[in-house]
């Protein structure tokens, strides 16, 4: 069964990419990733407060200390090869790179437009393939319009774009008032791809210490729904390559990913429970499933239930919703 | 020889520079102030920088100096070029080796930042009294004066070293020339090894002992032998000198500066001549100059090799028309008919007048000058060549000091300035974490390296951590500079934080014209109307140009928080004019660039962001042609405070201390306790608040706080008559107490800011979390009320100590801190121990305390943190040395052990006659505070009636009655003492049944020093001599002493688990053995904000590489397992510890492979190291026999005091 798919450009034998993820972490997982058949690599986020507050904290830190006492002008060594945040994963860019042969695409991770994201250009040098621009943001900034928000993210894609010559995914999240406008906005300004939905860490409380505690949860196939509505909205209006990431767990998902409308299909969370070994379990249950019910190739369904060739388009609006609503009776109406 | 390059450096890197890259082994251990030249050895080695014959130095840490000298001898006799550095009471422990090594002969230098030796004080400053105390080592002392020489000289003596085999001790003065930045040629490696024979290193290595050329060395002589061997050296001693001079000389053709064994310069004619070495020589010769210009016939003859000491030479060298020689020593030898330089003149003179070969007769005078750093200027130096132009000048002379007791100093003239105008001279006021000093490094390092001219950079510390405040004395000009003292008179004056104008006279020295910078939270248009009126006085009387800049302001846009470093250095530039304004600034960012890129691109692009902002936000102040302030600089001391805080302590706080006479001080080092109270700081931004309707009354910040800044009492609600308005209590809520007030009460200030208090604060309040029961808020607002509230506070009556029926965490918090407002660092995690023994012991603690951070914030001067309570009793405290501080503490335990004894045979003695009741109260004292109490009562009681009784042996016994009342011995030191320098004698000392503690405050590290790994250091930190990261696992210092048996062992963190560090503290003291409590003590080397010290901790406990414990020998009897795990399984990743603190970040930010690696194994040492304790809990052991319910089985009982001794006291024996 031809799987084969393309994303930022790169022809990929399948759709089948593990997300950003701490996975990359480990050189010798990403070789079993390859060899579990990745089409690409997704690296872990370089986050904006890596690269600036950690320079900035340890800046403050150490040098708070030092050059005050007549005792101890410092306290810690100086070593000659100490990088802070970016160099080293420039390097572990570079050695993900040399150890595989497949497209590895870096992972920029921030909020607002600064210098941080010079190590774009960085990044293109160390060897990557193609950015990922993780715009991991919460509108909390009551004096922030939704327009000013969008069009801080449109430079930061702006400054990306001029500064490499690489194709530039944008990651972006589903809280925006009007994200098929601002899909659109980021396609014209040639975003080569767009990756629904970044998953937040999401704070819990903790009653005791009357603390509130950021956590991850890894996801379940239910969170998909939300990014399959915006795939079928989005697929065929925008010239970017789509990808879906967040809620992939079997085969039936993956497929309804791309029956929506990705052309790459982003696991993550079912790599960590499961191995790498999932990968290329899921790319077989797709190949039979499309072979059972005689599709001639993957292509052949991808969009197929998207908004603009949907059977029911209305099923992916709002009639969807009072429908359900309808139909709910609620837990103790079970009769 | 290749070109060489202008370098600024100072005086350590200096030496270092040629010393590493002419050595293949060089042993190590920390001392101020030559511990850079180590750390940079160590730093050089780690980057695999090569010495001058392409090979990488062996960097070795030892665990003290005398293990360094040992290895160092070692590696010599095993035909390695070896060097090693130290200073002051590190060379002292040197010295057995130093005369084995020129009793062999052996090539080696030494180099030594010359330091004071402790006395009657410990001193980290500058003098020759380490050095002399060498001399009669048989090695060559060869003295710099000036950074370029401690550059030259360091080639010279390796060179003259392996021609004369005579070994070198190459010095220079501690901080002047150790620490002073200054431009200087750099030698090449090509130069290095042009200059440095091989020949000769082929020689050494052919004596070295190996067993292929077999023979034996270290031999133990008879009479027969010993002395004619030891003479049998004399051969090579003649002919050092000669040696030394034509190595000189071939330096000169080498690099084209001169140098004599003996240098004169001066008035071909003299008629008067100096005599001294070092960096006053400096200074010396530009007076010298001046005087010669000004038409004095006076010269200077400088002495570079000192030993051995060469009588022709020095003879040759005096102009012969001198008529009189001041000979100036840097040391002082109590007793002696001269200190050592003036003593060998006198020698050398005597013997060549005698030997026919001068017929000079000068007279001579000894001098003592600069000893620890004190000042020594051009004016003194006119004041020594005034002495001599007496008919009768003044013999053994002091200079720099007001002698009003033996009135041995000379009068200066304190206004003399003779520095040449083309000479810019620039004095910055910072604090220590402003970053004022790096900006001024870099700024003499551009002006040094990118101008023609000469530059020179001083930099004055403080004593304390937290608040530190740094003055710089920068130079320049065209010609070079010779300035071995402190600017007194400056074209250029900044002060980078505001507040310092109400505690320094910071203008003193601006000059007329000049330039006032500073730097305040005010616009040009309101910054006058905040000055004090001194301030404004000074600037319109001397018609100063007046600059502001609010730096903070761009400083904090940028996100740089209080670096405000490069915003004032492109000031400095903008104005000073040195360089054109854009070059400057170019000059400042490549600066920039070099010093932060290691630390990120981020840091470099908001520093040079600054810098692009800081002059839109300077403005030049237009000056008012009159005053018109009204504020005057407050006092810097209360008028309540004690006479001698009044006369002496607040002119050492005012930075005046060099104007106290003689007779202002104590003649033996000591010191009335309880002067910190009287300095306050105010460093504090934010001080705690308490919100009484959420404290939950845990007492734990008060257990937290470094700084005794936070305090709770319980009281009587009528105590509250009189309360200033404001001043907060509640209602007491335990049941021990009720019915009482309570208050938490901050001292604002006294407190250093650190929030430690607010973090570990566990209440909080339920509509609002963020809230909690403290809080922090704007100091200045507060400061007057809160001022007034603690005041009142104080005055309340102390808790009755024997009503605290629990004393745990919160109970303890209710006894006096005996130790308050110490200079350690904000969020120190030593000194919450420390108060907290002084709370619980206080009244009868004696504190032997290792040199370490511990000593410096617990006895630097001016003001000490401990103190008295109102019954005048309090910690009696010592500092030792640093290696013995084990030994010390059981000296005092001996001494009061035996006052007791002493004490209870005279008791006995008496017997009946004091009334059985009390005598034997008096000998089987109650435990705990109410014994105690009961105890002081008898005590008083039998003063009564011994006054009732004369004779001698009733005096004896008033003596020592206080002695009946028990003693706490506590010794107390870091973990560079208790594990490396002084383990040998910690280690005896627990192998003794004596009742002492030890408290090893354990940061993991030489913090005091600047971070150097100790065998504390954890597997996996970073620290100095572990770059790379530590290796070896920390030594388990509580297992090795639990392997004695009779040892009380306990491991504490209060940021864990604060009822079982009270708890080990108490069973630690009642244990009548030795105890040994380690405490985890976090520390700013550990690199993160101590605010977060406390979780530290907590996470050091729960992922198990801080197990809590107490061993304690007595459960034995009780048929228990001795040790006693405080803490749970580890239920937090090591990881998850480590990820928080620089010290292991800095190793993954290097290496993450090896990172993983190590960080595995932390892992796995840690579980390793956790299942042996929770075995060992599970392990009960045999009772010995004999083996009391104490823990020990103790020798038989004490005899009663023998018949003849009752009957003498009992003939004594009759009422008075």
């Amino acid at each position: 069964m031809d799987l084969s798919t393309t994303y930022l450009g790169f022809a990929l034998p399948h759709p089948f990419v593990p997300g950003a993820s701490p996975l990359v972490d480990d050189l010798d997982m990403v070789r079993r990733l390859e060899d579990a058949g990745a089409a690409a690599i997704v690296m872990h986020s370089l986050f904006e407060e890596q690269i600036t507050r950690e320079q900035l904290a340890t800046y403050g830190r150490l040098m708070a200390t030092e050059e005050s006492y007549g005792e101890a002008l410092s306290y810690l060594p100086e070593p000659v090869d100490f990088h802070l945040g970016p160099e080293e994963y420039l390097e572990h860019l570079r050695k993900v790179k040399a150890a595989v042969s497949i497209p590895v695409i870096a992972s920029l991770n921030g909020t607002t437009d600064g210098g941080w994201l010079s190590y774009a250009r960085l990044m293109e040098q160390a060897g990557a393939d193609a950015l990922e621009l993780n715009v991991y943001s919460l509108a909390t900034d009551f004096d922030e319009s939704s327009e000013l928000l969008e069009k801080r993210v449109l430079h930061m894609l702006w400054s990306m774009k001029s500064a490499v010559s690489l194709p530039v995914a944008v990651k972006l999240s589903p809280f925006y008032t009007a994200l098929a406008h601002f899909a659109r906005r980021l396609d014209d300004l040639g975003a080569d791809g767009l990756v629904l939905f970044n998953r937040f860490y999401q704070p819990d409380f903790d009653l005791e210490a009357l603390e509130v505690k950021p956590a991850l949860r890894l996801s379940d196939s239910s969170e998909l729904l939300l990014r399959l509505r915006w795939l079928a909205i989005l697929s065929g209006r925008v010239k970017a390559s789509l990808a879906v990431t967040g809620g992939v767990h079997t085969a039936e998902d993956a497929l309804k990913a791309v029956m929506a409308g990705a052309h790459v299909v982003q696991v993550v969370s079912a790599l960590l429970k499961h191995g790498p070994e999932r990968l290329r379990t899921l790319r077989q249950e797709v190949a039979l499933w499309l072979e059972e019910h005689e599709y001639d190739s993957l292509a052949q369904a991808r969009g197929s239930l998207s908004l603009q060739r949907c059977p029911d388009p209305a099923a992916h609006e709002r009639a969807n919703y009072m429908h359900i609503l309808q139909s709910w009776r609620g837990v103790g109406d079970r009769v | 020889m290749g070109s060489r390059q202008k370098i600024t450096v100072d005086g350590n890197e200096a030496a270092a520079s040629v010393a590493y890259r002419t050595n293949e082994v060089i042993a190590i251990y920390p001392i101020t102030p030559s511990s850079p030249m180590g750390e940079l050895s160590d730093a050089w080695a780690a980057e695999k920088k090569p010495n001058a014959w392409g090979t990488v130095p062996q960097v070795i840490e030892m665990q003290s100096e005398g293990g360094a000298a040992g290895a160092i001898h070692g590696a010599l006799q095993g035909g390695a070029l070896a060097t090693t550095f130290t200073s002051s009471q590190g060379l002292l422990l040197m010295i057995p080796n130093m005369y084995k090594i020129a009793g062999e002969l052996t090539p080696f230098v030494m180099h030594v930042a010359a330091r004071t030796l402790a006395t009657h004080a410990l001193s980290i400053f500058g003098d020759h009294s380490d050095v002399m105390a060498c001399r009669q080592t048989g090695f060559g002392l060869l003295a710099s004066g000036s950074v370029q020489e401690v550059h030259d000289f360091a080639l010279i003596a390796q060179a003259a070293s392996l021609a004369s085999r005579i070994p070198f001790l190459h010095f220079f003065d501690g901080f002047r020339t150790s620490h002073e930045l200054a431009k200087i040629e750099e030698l090449t490696d090509e130069d290095l090894r042009a200059f440095v024979d091989e020949t000769l290193i082929r020689a050494h290595r052919e004596r070295a002992l190996t067993p292929d050329r077999p023979v034996l060395r270290g031999t133990a002589q008879n009479p027969d032998a010993f002395f004619q061997a030891r003479e049998a050296a004399n051969l090579f001693y003649n002919a050092c000198p000669g040696i030394v001079a034509a190595t000189m000389d071939r330096f000169a053709e080498l690099a084209g500066r001169r140098y004599h064994l003996f240098d004169y310069t001066g008035h071909p004619e003299a008629e008067r001549v100096a005599v001294l070495m070092g960096s006053g020589a400096e200074t010396a010769e530009e007076t010298v100059d001046w005087l010669i210009e000004r038409g004095e016939k006076v010269g200077l003859l400088r002495v570079r090799l000192y030993r051995p000491f060469s009588i022709p030479d020095f003879i040759a060298a005096l102009p012969p028309t001198v008529r009189s020689l001041a000979v100036l020593d840097r040391t002082k030898e109590p007793g002696a008919p001269g200190d050592p330089l003036y003593l060998d003149v006198i020698t050398a003179l005597r013997e060549a007048r005698e030997e026919g070969r001068t017929s000079i007769d000068p007279r001579v005078v000894a001098g003592r000058y600069g000893l620890s750093s004190k000042e020594f200027n051009p004016s003194m130096i006119k004041a020594v060549f005034d002495n001599l132009r007496e008919d009768k000048p003044r013999h053994h002379f002091t200079v720099g000091i007001v002698d009003d007791v033996t009135h041995t100093s000379l009068p200066w003239d304190a206004e003399l300035d003779i520095e040449p105008d083309n000479t810019v001279r620039a004095l910055f006021y910072g604090l220590g974490s402003d970053g004022t000093v790096s900006a001024n490094k870099s700024s003499i390092k551009i002006i040094g390296e990118e101008t023609d001219l000469f530059a020179q950079g001083y930099f004055v510390y403080d004593s304390k951590k937290a608040g530190a405040i740094t003055v710089s004395h920068l130079r320049f000009g065209p010609r070079p500079i010779r300035s071995s003292y402190l600017i007194r008179r400056a074209g250029f004056v900044a002060c980078h934080q505001f507040d310092f104008l109400d505690k320094l006279d910071v203008l003193e020295a601006a000059m007329p014209g000049g330039v006032f910078l500073l730097h305040a939270p005010y616009g040009p248009e309101t910054v006058w109307d905040h000055l004090p009126r001194e301030v404004q006085e000074q600037i319109v009387e001397r018609k100063l140009r007046f600059y502001v800049i609010d730096a903070y302001k761009v400083a904090r846009e940028a996100g740089l928080g209080g670096r405000i470093n490069t915003i004032m250095q492109t000031c400095f530039f903008a104005i000073s004019g040195v360089l054109p304004r854009d070059e400057a600034i170019n000059k400042i960012k490549e600066s920039i660039e070099k010093s932060y890129g290691k630390r990120g691109a981020e840091v470099v692009q908001r520093n040079f962001q600054v810098v692009d902002a800081a002059l839109a936000h300077l403005h030049e102040v237009p000056v008012p042609a009159a005053v018109t302030a009204t504020r005057c600089r407050p006092p810097l001391i209360s008028d309540e405070a004690p006479d001698f805080v009044r006369r002496v302590t607040a002119l050492m706080l005012a930075g005046k201390g060099d104007l106290l006479p003689v007779s202002a001080f104590p003649v033996d080092g000591t010191w009335p306790t309880g002067t910190a109270k009287w300095e306050k700081r105010n460093l504090a931004a934010d001080i705690p608040v308490w919100e009484s309707s959420i404290c939950i009354q845990c007492n734990q910040c008060t257990l937290a706080c470094p700084h005794a800044a936070i305090r709770a009492k319980v009281y009587e609600p009528a105590e509250l008559n009189g309360a200033p308005e404001g001043f907060r209590s509640m209602d007491y809520k335990a049941a021990d107490l009720r019915g009482l007030k309570y208050t938490l009460q901050v001292a604002p200030e006294d407190c250093t800011g650190c929030n430690l208090c607010v973090e570990v604060c566990p209440a909080k309040d339920k509509a609002n979390p963020r809230r909690k029961a403290i809080n922090m808020e704007p100091q200045r607002p507060l400061r007057d009320a809160e001022r007034n509230n603690f005041r009142f506070f104080l005055g309340l009556p102390e808790v009755d100590r024997a009503r605290i029926q629990r004393l745990d965490a919160k109970g303890s918090q209710f006894f006096e801190p005996l130790f308050e407002f110490s200079g350690a660092c904000a969020g120190c995690g030593e000194t919450p121990y420390v108060k907290l023994l002084t709370q619980l012991f206080g009244d009868r603690l004696l504190v032997a305390n290792a040199t370490g951070c511990s000593s410096i914030y617990g006895g630097n001067l001016p003001t000490t943190p401990y103190t008295t309570n109102r019954d005048g009793r309090g910690p009696a405290w010592s500092n030792s040395l640093f290696e013995d501080n084990a030994e010390f503490g059981l000296g005092l335990r001996v001494a009061a052990d035996k006052h007791r004894e002493q004490a209870e045979e005279l008791l006995q003695c008496f017997g009946g006659g004091i009334g059985e009741v009390l005598v034997s109260g008096l000998l089987h004292p109650e435990a705990g505070e109410a014994g105690l109490r009961a105890q002081r009562e008898r005590v008083v009681a039998l003063r009564d009636h011994l006054r009732t009784v004369s004779g001698p042996a009733a005096r004896r016994l008033e003596d020592l009655a206080d002695y009946l009342v028990p003693k706490s011995v506590w010794l107390v030191g870091g973990d560079g003492w208790a594990y490396d320098i002084g383990f040998g004698g910690l280690d005896h000392v627990l192998a003794q049944h004596r009742n002492v503690n030890l408290l090893v405050l354990d940061t993991e590290v030489y913090s005091n020093t600047g971070g150097q790994q100790s065998k504390a250091t954890p597997l996996g930190a970073a620290a100095k001599f572990a770059v790379a990261g530590k290796e070896i696992p920390k030594k388990d210092l509580g297992l090795y002493a639990m392997s004695y048996g009779h040892v009380y062992v306990a491991r504490i963190a209060f940021g864990a688990k604060v009822n079982q560090t009270v708890q080990a503290l108490m069973e630690a003291e009642a244990y009548p053995g030795p105890s040994l409590v380690i405490a985890y003590s976090h520390c700013i080397a550990h690199g993160y904000d101590m605010v977060h010290g406390a979780d530290q901790q907590r996470l050091a406990v729960e992922c198990g590489v801080w197990p809590l414990y107490r061993f304690d020998p007595r459960r034995v009897a009780d048929g228990e397992a001795p040790l006693h795990l405080d803490c749970g399984t580890p239920k937090v990743a090591v990881r998850d510890y480590m990820k928080n603190e620089q010290r292991f970040r800095m190793v993954e930010k290097q290496d993450p492979v090896r990172f993983r690696h190590l960080l595995a194994l932390a892992t796995q040492v840690s579980a390793q190291r956790f299942a042996v304790y929770e075995q060992l809990a599970g392990i009960k052991v045999p009772r010995l026999e004999g083996q009391s319910e104490d823990g020990f089985a103790r020798p038989p009982v004490p005899l009663p005091p023998p018949a003849v001794a009752v009957e003498a006291v009992k003939k004594e024996e009759r009422p008075a």
